[in-house]
């Protein structure tokens, strides 16, 4: 697990006195997915511009594969594609003309068949001579990917890239985010969706108001937060519950219907085993037992829940 | 040096430039040729040749200066305050390239336009007034060195306004009114000796006199003090420059 981005101490305040960033300090993994996570004004795009220069760095610093991104900023650049939570483009520009501006910024020779391959992997070949203000929004978000991806970068920083884009080319952007990592590319992205960070990150970090309030893979994270409901559904419907199972913690519901029993998934003894063995000897019948799993979003909403609550 | 982003910056600039080409080339020329008219031909007639030289041909090197100047500062303060505006900035705030890198592909963009203007000019003014240049390579050279100058000036604008207001203010209330009054329609020696103190106050009358000294080899003031003026001006221009981008002023916030 050798470090790729390493962050120290980095602390970030805007002109005013507004404190975006405190104190933060963490790695990202060469070659690993990394979803940041956060509520609105968490300090999410914040902490990319400071890693990519974009914004001054108030205190602290932040390492590239090595390179310290101020002093030897030209060494930490070459190495980032950046893919901006705003569409930021030139109007009159065409796509072409604006991948090749990408790609001679970042110190790259022209490649027309390199760039060919990139805009035809994001649909947008045909498009190529289109100045940009005639695509739609979800072309533009493609062309900023294209331009992030024009000079070959080994990290790629995709802030909300699926912000506001139907669910076809989102998991179009999934397979891309996941081949980029085939290919070597370490990739941090920020969403709202989680599902989304469920579905591709390899490690979540939650950031909340300028802090990192945990950085985590992602399995042992919903093992770890994760709970588990056990639903049985009943043949009859009971009025009450005997002490019995009331004392190991099932709950009646849908007009004595169904039986609930929520445990952690880490503990040995769930206590499973002595439910199902109270049902049978008072001599409940039930048509229907199953569980389900919270979502990586529930555990987030508990765990944001907990720092302001 | 990252040379392909200097590349890439100035092709991408010039670009620009020639989507418009009646917006970029076409309008110095007519509202040259309407100056021509006026001052030359309507009111020329009736002026006292000025050391020896037709009123005619006199205005030609202020008019190619006062284009110069106004183009190179509009050229140079949209083409950096355009991406800021719209935000595509982040691109060049996150790629490896050098304030110096950055300069020089988007004042080289904006001083090779104002060049070409001013050729252009100078190519119209043949047509009419009859023109000898004294020190071809050196007015060449002052052209040269005038749009580079008022090309920096004008980054520095375009970097620091953050309207359109601001952008338009400093060129319309400050560089126009310098630029006019520098001599460009008349010798300073034509006005009351008080003003002609003050307009030694006055930067661009020393760009607009030695840029006259190169076609007629006379001038207002001396050539050399032209040179150091400009050389003075442009290293000044350059220093603030590197300030803004080594505090990130307006830029990295
Ligand atoms: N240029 C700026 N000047 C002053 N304050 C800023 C600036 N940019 C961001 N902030 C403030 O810094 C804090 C963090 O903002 P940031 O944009 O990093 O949040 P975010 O996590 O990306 O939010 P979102 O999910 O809405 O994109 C916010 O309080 C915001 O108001
Ligand atoms: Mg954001």
């Amino acid at each position: 697990m050798t470090a790729i981005v390493e962050v120290r101490d980095l602390t970030k305040r805007y002109d005013g006195e507004k404190l975006a960033l405190k104190n933060l300090s963490f790695k990202i993994v060469k070659g690993e997915i990394i979803a940041l996570l956060g509520p609105n004004g968490a300090g999410k795009t914040s902490l990319i511009s400071a890693i990519c220069g974009l914004t001054t760095i108030s205190q602290g610093k932040v390492f590239v594969s090595g390179f310290d991104v101020q002093a030897d900023y030209r060494n930490a650049r070459s190495l980032i594609g950046l893919v901006p939570q705003e569409l930021m483009l030139e109007p009159f520009e065409t796509v072409m003309g604006t991948v090749s501006l990408s790609r001679g910024l970042f110190g790259k020779a022209p490649n027309p068949s390199y760039l060919r391959g990139i805009l035809e992997r994001l649909s947008l070949w045909d498009k190529r001579d289109s100045p940009i203000r005639e695509l739609s929004g979800g072309m533009k978000r493609r062309v900023l990917i294209a331009k992030a991806l024009s000079h070959d970068p080994k990290i790629l920083f995709l802030d909300e890239p699926t912000a506001g884009v139907d669910v076809d080319l989102r998991r179009d952007m999934w397979r891309l985010v996941k081949d980029l990592q085939r290919n070597g590319v370490t990739i941090v992205l920020t969403t709202h969706y989680i599902e989304e960070a469920e579905e591709i990150a390899d490690r979540i970090a939650v950031i909340h108001d300028g802090q990192i309030l945990l950085i985590e893979d992602k399995r042992l994270l919903m093992k770890r937060l994760g709970k588990k409901q056990l639903l049985i559904e009943l043949a009859e419907p009971i009025e009450t519950l005997s002490n019995v199972l009331e004392e190991l913690g099932v709950k009646l519901h849908h007009e004595g219907c169904r039986l609930t029993y929520t445990y952690d998934m880490e503990v040995e003894q769930t206590g499973i085993p002595e439910i199902l063995g109270a049902l049978k000897s008072e001599g409940i019948r039930f048509n229907d037992v199953r569980t389900e799993q919270s979502s990586l979003e529930e555990i987030f909403i508990e765990l944001i829940a907990d720092k302001t609550g | 040096m990252n040379y392909y982003a200097i590349r890439a910056i100035y092709t991408f600039e010039m670009a620009r430039t020639l989507r418009t080409p009646l917006q970029s080339f076409a309008s110095p020329v007519i509202s040259t040729i309407l100056y021509f008219i006026v001052f030359g031909s309507a009111i020329g007639h009736r002026m006292i040749p000025v050391d020896g030289v037709s009123y005619g041909a006199f205005i030609v090197p202020g008019l190619i200066m006062l284009t110069v100047m106004t183009q190179s500062i509009a050229n140079a303060s949209f083409g950096i305050y355009f991406p800021k505006f719209l935000g595509t900035i982040y691109e060049h705030l996150s790629a490896p390239i050098s304030p110096i890198e950055m300069v020089t592909g988007y004042v080289g963009a904006a001083a090779t336009k104002s060049v070409v203007v001013g050729l252009i000019i100078l190519g119209v003014s043949f047509l009419f007034v009859p023109l000898e240049i004294a020190h071809p390579a050196l007015m060449m050279g002052l052209l040269m060195a005038t749009a580079f100058c008022f090309s920096l000036l004008g980054f520095i604008l375009g970097l620091w306004a953050r309207n359109f207001e601001q952008l338009n203010f400093v060129p319309t209330l400050i560089i126009t009114p310098l630029v006019f009054l520098g001599g460009s329609f008349y010798s300073i020696d034509m006005l009351p000796p008080i003003w002609r103190d003050v307009s030694m106050l006055n930067p661009a009358m020393y760009l607009i006199s030695g840029f006259r000294w190169a076609f007629f080899g006379s001038s207002d003031v001396s050539i050399q003090l032209s040179v150091v003026v400009i050389g003075f001006f442009i290293a000044v221009f350059l220093g603030i420059i590197w300030w803004i981008f080594a505090t990130g002023y307006r830029l990295r916030n």
